[in-house]
């Protein structure tokens, strides 16, 4: 059994992205990027099922400039066992990325291919969804719950009212919600032993994908911003103030 | 211009959701026909007829549809794609999962989480957990968009349209339905609630939320609850609210005992009255309250419920 990760480099989730003063997008100078963490719950879930003797091997993928090589290298030390890069720097869409994705299911031809649920720059909540219609295939997403099994997988997902389980035939596609598991982090001596692992190049260029996005960002602006709130000195006043200054409450 | 948009149901009952999401695509501008698909939910499209703006109602009354599995439900939408230049539905789970599907197979970017129409082919959605607003246009000849509803009004329901059925069973065979756990309340929905009271880390347990369901009676709330909370099996997963959660924008939102992370702000930050009660004065919720009370919940929280 062989899966595929595809993880993305992503803005820290400590950090509140800012917006630049020309409003043409958010500013990346100098800010703190890591692995979106939804990709890995993604990491952590693959590498487990290796460890429980369930897959052979672990390969991990980031779509983007060289930077997200720290990113892959991060996951090789979490127990990944080689990585790819498709390079490019182009600004793409989850459609751009996901037909990537496609050629590369389409070479590695993996049993089961784990995604984030959501990117927590973009907040698509797309990709996976797209590479298993891409590659017709059958998906989780939201995992909270994988049962892999020789010739098809149960995943429990989180849905609006609860809990949904399903069974999906191999290959599957499958994106990871919160709970699914708690990663580990990367000891020392596996960070050195990452360094050794295979990482591969491919120019996103020689996938023989439409790279342009058509979706175009006309602007992007600060939220609006609340005003600033009183602090209440009891709950008498709270209340208060919620009956006869913000009659929210009767 | 021609609207299809799938309605979010659960075979029995329309969601509010869908209600939203009408207006939504009523300001996009153009007929709006609306798809019910699911197993025995005659009543759901029924209900749809009678949403104001509405021209006509697609019912796909099948056993591929009862659960929205995916693989079916976004074939049944691609196949009636020709006939329209925009496909919506509402930004729920459901809608999530099968929209990009959909989107993908007709070749097409997905439009997420729309929180504005600035055009018929330009709209405005949050991105970086809220902390940006992108305006976005697409030129794509067909739009494939998922709404925020918690920013859209409801529609009303004083309309009647047509409900025509429709034969199709797209049934992949990808994919099968094993069960489910649905959360049972007698409350509001969090996302239909006009009351939300939430619970963090600060609750301490499950059993604490009963401090919460007291207060959320009286008030006809709803209940959420942070990250944390969920992840300490304090509540279930569907309580959660925040930016990888649900989105509410309530008349009221109480938040007791959360800290007000990033995350958790991106999911009640445009509620239009917000409280905080937490025992530290630092904690950043209080930034984005308009009523902030420092104090230890556990004696806030009832004398709370003994005075409203
Ligand atoms: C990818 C990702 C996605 C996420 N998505 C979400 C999301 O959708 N929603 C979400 O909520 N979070 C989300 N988070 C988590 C988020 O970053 C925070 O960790 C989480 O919101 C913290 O929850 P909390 O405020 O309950 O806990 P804490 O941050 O631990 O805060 C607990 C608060 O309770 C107060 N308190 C303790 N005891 C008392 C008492 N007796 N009386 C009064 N106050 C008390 C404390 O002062 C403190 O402020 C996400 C994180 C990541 C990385
Ligand atoms: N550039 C990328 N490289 C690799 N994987 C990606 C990339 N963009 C998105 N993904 C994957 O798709 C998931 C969902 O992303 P999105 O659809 O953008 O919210 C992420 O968690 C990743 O697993």
């Amino acid at each position: 059994m062989k899966i595929l990760v595809p993880i993305k480099r992503v803005i820290d989730y400590n950090v509140k992205a800012r917006v630049k003063a020309d409003n043409s997008d958010v500013d990346l100078a100098n800010v703190k990027m890591a692995m979106n963490p939804f990709c890995e719950i993604a990491v952590e879930e693959a590498v487990r099922l290796k460890e429980q003797g369930k897959a052979e091997e672990v390969i991990v993928v980031s779509i983007g400039d060289k930077s997200c090589q720290e990113q892959l290298r991060t996951a090789l030390a979490l127990g990944a066992d080689r990585a790819i890069q498709i390079d490019s720097d182009a600004k793409l869409g989850s459609l751009q990325v996901a037909k990537l994705l496609k050629e590369l299911v389409d070479k590695e031809q993996p049993n089961l291919v784990i995604l984030g649920k959501q990117s927590i720059d973009s907040d698509n909540n797309q990709t996976g969804q797209m590479l298993a219609a891409l590659t017709n295939l059958p998906q989780g997403t939201f995992a909270s719950k994988v049962d892999l099994e020789a010739d098809k997988v149960q995943v429990t997902r989180e849905v609006d009212g609860g809990l949904q389980t399903v069974s999906l035939s191999l290959p599957a596609i499958v994106t990871t919600d919160l709970r699914l598991n708690e990663p580990r982090y990367a000891s020392l001596p596996n960070i050195m032993k990452a360094k050794r692992k295979p990482l591969e190049v491919i120019p996103a260029a020689d996938l023989g994908v439409e790279l342009t996005s058509k979706v175009k960002v006309l602007k992007v602006e600060e939220p609006s911003q609340r005003g600033g709130g009183v602090i209440v000195e009891s709950v008498a006043e709270l209340v208060e103030k919620l009956k006869n200054e913000a009659k929210v409450i009767a | 211009m021609s609207i299809l948009l799938v309605a979010e149901h659960d075979n029995s009952e329309l969601k509010v959701d869908t209600l939203k999401a009408v207006n939504a695509a009523s300001k996009i501008g153009g007929d709006i026909t609306v798809l019910v698909a699911g197993l025995n939910c005659s009543g759901v499209a029924d209900e749809a007829s009678k949403i104001d703006g509405v021209s006509k109602v697609l019912l796909a009354d099948n056993a591929a549809y009862e659960h929205s599995l995916a693989e079916n439900l976004g074939a049944l939408v691609v196949d009636l794609a020709s006939d329209y230049s925009h496909i919506l539905a509402p930004a729920t789970t459901t809608g999530k999962n099968f929209m990009p599907r959909v989107a993908a197979l007709l070749d097409v970017e997905q439009i997420s989480d729309i929180i504005s129409v600035e055009g018929s082919d330009t709209f405005t959605r949050p991105i970086y957990a809220g902390n940006a607003i992108a305006t976005v246009q697409s030129e794509y000849a067909k739009k494939v968009i998922t709404i925020r509803t918690s920013a859209f009004d409801k529609a009303a329901l004083t309309g009647s349209a047509e409900v025509v059925s429709i034969g199709s069973e797209q049934n992949a065979g990808l994919s099968s339905f094993v069960s489910q756990e649905l959360t049972e309340s007698e409350r509001p929905e969090l996302t239909a609630a006009s009351v939300v009271i939430s619970g963090g880390r600060g609750m301490q347990n499950g059993e604490n939320f009963k401090l919460l369901d007291g207060i959320a009676d009286k008030l006809g709330a709803a209940v959420g609850a942070s990250r944390a909370a969920v992840d300490a099996g304090f509540v279930p997963n569907d309580m959660q609210v925040g930016q990888t959660g649900k989105i509410v924008a309530p008349d009221l939102y109480i938040a007791v005992g959360i800290s007000g992370a990033i995350q958790h702000l991106a999911g009640m930050k445009d509620s239009k009255v917000i409280v905080a009660i937490n025992k530290d004065a630092e904690a950043p919720i209080f930034q984005v309250a308009d009523y902030g009370l420092v104090a230890d919940l556990f004696e806030a929280l009832p004398e709370l419920e003994t005075s409203i």
